[in-house]
């Protein structure tokens, strides 16, 4: 077993997606994740990678857009406001089928916000945010071991799929340092792999295959025609997603459930402590924690209320963005609450259990 | 058993340094363990602080509203998280930055001239390793011994003489932990 090391979150995903082959990376600095980008900077140019602190993120977004073309392991990162910015290379990265994993930090918004821990980029995450039909993978991580975790499953989902896959992380995750394991670094023989699986797309210089300089890597077709079967490629392909990729926790789940909350990230953390609180004071709440956010885990909510479950509670750090995918979910059958705090402000597990026990 | 602190000083005094040793020697020794910082804009003179948790159970919230022990490295740190502190909990007071202190009789309250003991020592950066020392000396959530190990690992060879004015501020602190 490797050993322990306590470190930020920030630091903790940039070290594990070295590890998963990420040699490529290109940002521009921004608050709470500041960390991640000095991580890469300072760690990649020892491993032969390529860092790049752009002149804006839009830039840092199309040098991504370029570096994925080239079928490698290539990461940006920001928190929201510049991720904000980068939406319209994301919607290209997609467009174009290029894989690619984005983290994005969140912190308060809308617009400069400030820079405490918040979850209110979840539509811009989830729903679109860039223009178009098309969708991002988008991982919600709970603790500073599962956001390292997230970097290698990112990548792989990303090149599995071909897709731009997202890490919605934030502030308090970010900054909170607390003991991580990493997986062994790749070896060349495995990186070797890792670039052969996209020789039949992708523009690396690959002298064993015929064809090697006519991939085209584009997301302008400007024949109706063609970009109709495109989308409509896309759209099976997030059919597919959504079949094999949901993933979620459950927590305390069990018969004797009185309510069930659904909470994801930092606030689903929050919640865990007011729910140990309530089991030991003999009031059993369960909890579902969507893993990924999309594709949402709507059945994992469905399955979970059985007749004497009252009511389920949403908690978010924003005004309710979550609450419509669990309604969708709930299907009208029992009451459906919230409880939210914004501005980067947190809950408190009192908070939350004050939120359940409301009658 | 789960023990949550707080230790919060002005910036530079090292209060987030407290918990990250903490922290790093609850891992040590196999126990779960968050640190949680303050991050963004503070006052000139406010309290920098960190929420640290250290349980043998998975750590569910790392944000600590009320703390177990809390280390007061100055005044406003008392103002602002003295009252939180749990029933039956440990203040630990740097009295050399904390004119007023508190009044509560429900707490165990630890009070050291942490400035003063450094300066003897021979260096101001050890003031909160005085703090870490109480904590070890009264409590005993973590061992002396895992600590040394740590700081010697990384200062032996960089400054041994800070490492052993680190050292012996750690000790003076569990010397008066024990006795209070």
């Amino acid at each position: 077993m490797a050993e322990k090391v306590l470190m930020k979150g920030n630091e903790a995903v940039a070290e594990a997606a070295i590890r998963a082959g990420c040699r490529l990376y290109f940002a521009y600095p921004i608050t709470p994740q500041s960390e991640l980008i000095e991580y890469m900077a300072k760690i990649l140019p020892k491993v032969e990678g390529i860092f790049v602190q752009a002149e804006s993120e839009v830039a840092a977004i199309n040098m991504v857009y370029g570096a994925s073309g080239t079928g490698r392991r290539v990461m940006t990162s920001s928190s929201s406001p510049g991720i904000s910015l980068k939406m319209e290379g994301i919607s290209y990265l997609a467009g174009a089928n290029l894989p690619a994993v984005i983290i994005n930090v969140q912190r308060g918004g809308p617009g400069l916000g400030d820079i405490q821990p918040a979850q209110g980029d979840y539509f811009q995450a989830t729903k679109g945010g860039g223009h178009g039909d098309y969708r991002l993978i988008v991982l919600a991580p709970s603790t500073v071991q599962e956001f390292a975790d997230m970097a290698d499953l990112a990548f792989d989902l990303g090149d599995k799929y071909r897709n731009p896959v997202m890490i919605l992380s934030d502030g308090l995750l970010g900054q909170m340092m607390e003991p991580v394991e990493f997986k062994p670094y790749k070896t060349e023989d495995e990186l070797k792999q890792l670039d052969e699986q996209h020789f039949d797309w992708c523009m690396y210089p690959n002298e064993d295959e015929p064809n090697h300089h006519h991939h085209e890597i584009n997301s302008l077709e400007i024949d109706p025609l063609v970009l109709e079967q495109h989308v409509i490629k896309l759209g099976k392909k997030y059919d597919l997603i959504e079949k094999n990729e949901k993933r979620f926790e459950e927590y305390n789940i069990s018969d004797e459930n009185d309510v069930v909350v659904v909470a994801f990230g930092t606030a689903a953390r929050i919640a865990k402590s007011a729910i140990d609180e309530l089991q030991d004071a003999g009031k059993s709440v369960g909890m579902i924690r969507p893993i990924t956010v999309w594709p949402y885990p709507y059945e994992a909510i469905k399955n979970v209320l059985h007749d004497r479950v009252k009511k389920v509670v949403v908690c978010e750090l924003n005004l309710g963005q979550m609450v419509e995918d669990v309604k969708l979910a709930v299907n009208g059958k029992i009451p459906v609450e919230f409880l939210g705090k914004v501005g980067g402000i947190l809950f408190t597990p009192d908070e939350i259990k004050t939120k359940i026990l409301d009658k | 058993m789960k023990t949550e602190i707080i230790s919060s000083g002005f910036g530079g005094q090292g209060a987030l340094t407290v918990g990250k040793f903490l922290a790093k020697a609850g891992m040590g020794e196999g126990l779960n363990v968050s640190w949680l910082p303050s991050y963004g804009p503070e006052m000139r003179g406010g309290t920098a602080n960190v929420s640290t948790v250290i349980s043998d159970k998975p750590i569910a919230s790392p944000l600590v509203t009320y703390p177990d022990i809390l280390i007061a490295l100055n005044q406003p740190s008392i103002d602002k998280f003295g009252p939180n502190i749990r029933k039956n909990g440990l203040l630990i007071v740097n009295t050399d930055m904390c004119p007023h202190g508190i009044k509560r009789d429900d707490i165990t309250i630890i009070e050291a001239p942490m400035n003063q003991i450094a300066k003897e020592i021979g260096s101001m950066m050890v003031l909160n390793m005085v703090a870490i020392g109480i904590v070890i000396g009264k409590t005993g959530i973590v061992k002396y011994e895992t600590i040394e190990k740590d700081l010697t690992g990384f200062l032996r060879k960089k400054n041994p003489e800070l490492l052993e004015a680190n050292l012996k501020a750690i000790r003076k602190g569990i010397e008066i932990g024990k006795n209070n």
